[in-house]
């Protein structure tokens, strides 16, 4: 390896490291988004006017269920990576698609919940108190609705083009995006669900 | 050596994987038995819900690994302090509202008693 060469790789290296750290700000942005979604859902909790309350609506085993769905996909997420880190570009393929399977069914588990509540007249409309919610957690699911496509964009382009470092550097990011989107959650099942039914 | 790596980090994954079903099966099965009640299960379901934010941090985000200067640690230090300050911040000032409107709504209603009515 000649010195230009070393130069070279330490300035790929550099770079990666900036991508992945304004890749960490984003994140933090939207750690404040949901804050502000939190704050607004914490203030109007009570405000039902007249319409169910949280106790009346939530199916706690269901949401529990969902839960463990999310974190197991984001536990097969960062198996993807350690695929990724040895290079084994099928295995790393097949992890990412069963986190893909199991993000899809937490996200039709949820619009599950959001049509039954809709059906049952308890829409986004009816009270300060549902606005809220549906705000906050729609929010989240559009967020893991966005990383299912990221998700079948990178699996293709590391089909095509195999394990570069591009490509690498991107799946990278998102294992980071869907191991922030199950903390969001962890807090979603807290405050939202856990303390709703107390 | 890169074998080593990979090892830890199976490791670090399986650990945080535990950990995390442990914790929330602990605030599920709280809520779900009504095992405390009132301030103290509030109190001890969202510290649950910190204790796993910084499991997953560690464990799965690989927080504190990084090498120095730890940029990721500053920025999720000022995020943290934000999300803190609009969270405990708008309860704060909305339930201070809340109150000051229930008193003058009841002092008003007692203005318009004691003047015999509308």
């Amino acid at each position: 390896m000649t010195t230009n060469d070393v130069v070279l790789e330490r300035m790929h290296e550099s770079q990666n490291s900036k991508t992945m750290l304004g890749f960490w700000i984003y994140l933090m942005t939207d750690c404040v988004l949901f804050a502000s979604l939190f704050a607004t859902y914490a203030v109007l909790h009570g405000n039902t006017f007249g319409g169910p309350t949280s106790k009346d609506i939530f199916d706690l085993p269901f949401v529990l269920i969902e839960t463990l769905i999310l974190l197991t996909s984001s536990f097969t997420a960062g198996l993807a990576i350690l695929s990724l880190r040895a290079g084994k570009r099928t295995q790393m393929m097949s992890w990412f698609a069963v986190t893909f399977v199991l993000g899809l069914t937490f996200l039709i588990m949820e619009l599950t919940e959001f049509s039954q509540l809709a059906a049952e007249g308890n829409s986004w409309s009816h009270s300060a108190f549902l606005s809220a919610f549906f705000t906050l957690v729609g929010t989240h699911g559009l967020h893991i609705a966005t990383g299912l496509f990221w998700m079948i964009v990178l699996l293709v382009q590391a089909m095509k083009k195999g394990l570069t470092e591009s490509v690498s550097r991107r799946l990278t990011m998102l294992s980071m995006f869907w191991h922030f989107l199950d903390i969001i959650w962890i807090f979603i099942f807290t405050i939202v669900y856990l303390m709703g039914v107390l | 050596m890169e074998q080593e790596k990979t090892n830890s980090l199976l490791t670090s994954y399986v650990a945080g994987f535990l950990l995390s079903i442990i914790l929330t099966f602990a605030a599920y099965i709280l809520v779900a038995n009504h095992i405390l009640s009132g301030v103290l299960l509030v109190a001890v379901i969202i510290g649950l819900a910190i204790i796993q934010l910084f499991v997953q941090l560690f464990f799965f985000l690989h927080l504190g690994k990084e090498s120095k200067p730890r940029w990721n640690l500053l920025m999720l230090s000022f995020a943290l302090g934000v999300v803190i300050i609009i969270v405990f911040g708008s309860l704060w000032i909305m339930n201070n509202l809340n109150y000051n409107m229930m008193q003058d709504m009841h002092d008003n209603s007692k203005d318009i008693r004691d003047q015999g009515g509308f």
